[in-house]
């Protein structure tokens, strides 16, 4: 295998998620202050990288669509053992839905040249819409397999895959190019040492513009995404219940007249 | 109002099996386009591609499908992403549906997408409601950051406008003799069978009570601890008949299996009694289970997100009322089965 890319992207940490708040009048959600992290499952697809590339000795670049503030979260996935980083950042790329992402992202991978295979998280944290994947294969012309948890390059450039499903596995053997994206059941991600941190502030991380794909401007952004917010609400909490409270028979029996009055016991 | 001189609109929904089976997430969905279509003066198609599934259809009619249209080849016998894509997307430009509905399924999740990218048209994932508009249009509730937001998203630009739908959102329906038309089309030569060969279909039973349809769902989150406690939710879940669920964290710890997950990633539950332990009632997990009929919830934490979501709020220490409450239930059914066995023997003598 001669290049893997992996696709990466900034998410707000989920441990400050209770931070995020909508306003009300633009209906957009206020974000400022939460720390971004590498999404999780992306640091599973990197993993998988990786081991493709110390198995065959690819190599193994980053792609990212992100704000340029995103170069910190790349340096960290370039010192996991990356080669090298493309972040794909413009202000025209802004309130693009996953159609217009994917169709960015497929155009950065185009750039990058010639590739065996695409590794991709199965879904973000924060979107969590898991249709990048398939759109970034379609644009690029690819077959692709979503929820594989096992993968492995036999010595003939084959591609051996375990694909999860509702109650099984699909077992199955693939040909380069194709983009894989991955649950966290494929590996454990590696970490990095501070040597390889400073190491990774040599590597390169390439700054693309619109200017560099030049995808249509009515492709990308929001003028290239077929869906609209129709509107934007707050889940309404909808029971305001009655409260047990006291020694384990009281609450016991609270609970054995209300499962009694249920029906269920 | 729908205005007469629009074209009346066309949901398809794309009805998936495996090995033969209809999944439940297409049954579902027909009914729910089909109760859409009853606002709209629209009609129902659902789209059926495999190998010998023509039997099928009666079933998909008989759950609101006014139309199937059946796709009928040795090449569609198996799932496989580009094959299926590629009839869908022949279809669609053939006969121009309004809308294109898919389960959130392993299935639906990677076809629905592809499909998507090849007509340029908008995809919603993960819905957990549908309705129309005053035009007929598909709106398509998701929810977003974790479940604590709901955004409604319509399609604005291409067609079909596309969404894939949790399973268990709609329930589904069987109407007996409902009467349906049922159209066999070719798969066509420009069917792309490019991608991965299928090596082998390893299928395990599913253990346990299904949370689809189950009438009590004994639910456990990250407070259980460990897999040792994990088996006082089992041992209850079993002792009212219901069913085991489990948020995100013990899915990953391996103390439940995948299929048990509710939630945004997981399932949507609706059971008669739900009763969840040791939750701390993040969105995510609460989208899958606040349509349930009676909810209880049992947390030390005496502000616990999910007692905002509970008709009974036990606040206590699980590891003592579960054990407690397992023992006494065990004490009534003995009890009840010593009067039916006195009942019997006096009935006998």
């Amino acid at each position: 295998m001669k290049r893997i890319v992996v696709c990466v992207k900034p998410v707000p940490d989920p441990k400050e998620w209770h931070k995020l708040s909508l306003n009300p009048v633009t209906k957009t959600l206020v974000r400022e202050g939460i720390a971004s992290v590498i999404n999780p499952l992306d640091r599973h697809a990197l993993e998988a990288a990786l081991a493709l590339k110390d198995a065959t000795g690819a190599e193994v670049v980053l792609v990212s669509m992100a704000p340029p503030g995103a170069r910190t979260l790349l340096m960290e996935a370039l010192a996991m053992g990356a080669d090298r980083a493309c972040l794909l950042s413009d202000r025209a790329f802004a309130g693009s839905d996953s159609l217009a992402t994917a169709r960015i992202l497929a155009a950065g991978v185009r750039r990058i040249g010639p590739f065996d295979v695409v590794l991709c998280g199965n879904s973000t944290l924060d979107g969590s819409t898991a249709q990048v994947p398939s759109q970034v294969a379609e644009f690029l012309g690819i077959p692709n397999v979503m929820h594989v948890e096992f993968l492995e390059c036999d010595p003939a450039g084959s591609l051996r895959l375990v694909q999860a499903i509702e109650h099984g596995k699909v077992h199955l053997e693939a040909e380069p190019p194709i983009l894989l994206s991955v649950t966290k059941q494929v590996n454990k991600p590696r970490f990095c040492s501070f040597l390889e941190l400073l190491k990774a502030e040599k590597k390169d991380i390439a700054v693309w513009t619109n200017a560099d794909l030049a995808l249509d401007g009515s492709q990308i952004g929001l003028a290239g995404s077929p869906t609209a917010m129709a509107d934007l609400f707050v889940r309404q909490k909808r029971r305001s219940g009655t409260r047990v409270t006291g020694e384990p028979e009281i609450v016991v029996q609270a609970l054995l007249n209300k499962l009694h009055q249920l029906g269920t016991i | 109002m729908i205005d007469p001189s629009v074209k009346k609109p066309v949901y398809w929904v794309f009805a998936e099996q495996r090995q033969g089976r209809l999944h439940d997430a297409g049954l579902e969905l027909v009914g729910a386009a089909a109760a859409i279509a009853g606002q709209t003066s629209g009609s129902v198609t659902a789209v059926l591609l495999g190998q010998d599934v023509g039997g099928l259809a009666e079933d998909l009619v008989c759950h609101g499908a006014d139309r199937v249209l059946a796709v009928d080849d040795p090449r569609l016998a198996l799932y496989r992403l580009l094959p299926y894509a590629s009839v869908l997307k022949r279809l669609c430009l053939r006969e121009d549906p309004d809308a294109f509905l898919f389960g959130a399924t392993s299935l639906g999740v990677e076809l629905a997408p592809r499909v998507a990218a090849m007509l340029n048209t908008g995809l919603s994932a993960h819905c957990i409601d549908l309705k129309a508009d005053e035009k007929g249009r598909l709106l398509q509730v998701v929810p977003g950051w974790g479940g604590g937001v709901l955004a409604t998203i319509r399609c604005e630009k291409g067609r079909p406008s596309m969404a894939t739908v949790m399973p268990g959102v709609f329930q589904k329906k069987r109407t007996e003799g409902r009467q349906g038309e049922v159209v066999t089309v070719p798969a066509g030569d420009d069917i792309d069978l490019a991608g991965p060969r299928i090596l082998k279909i390893e299928m395990q039973e599913p253990k346990g009570i299904p949370l689809e349809g189950a009438d009590v769902v004994v639910a456990g989150g990250w407070g259980i601890g460990n897999a040792e406690d994990w088996k006082l939710i089992e041992e209850l879940a079993d002792l009212l008949c219901g069913a085991v669920g489990a948020t995100r964290p013990p899915v990953d710890e391996g103390w439940a299996a995948e299929d048990r997950m509710i939630g945004q990633s997981g399932r949507i539950v609706k059971p008669r009694v739900y009763i969840g332990v040791g939750i701390s009632g993040t969105m995510h997990h609460v989208v899958g289970m606040d349509g349930s009929e009676y909810v209880i919830a049992v947390n030390k934490d005496e502000k616990a997100a999910i007692f905002e979501t509970a008709d009974l709020a036990v606040v206590g220490d699980f590891r003592k009322i579960l054990p407690l409450l397992i023992r006494e239930i065990r004490a009534k059914h003995a009890r009840e089965c010593r009067i039916k066995d006195e009942e019997g023997r006096r009935n006998n003598g």
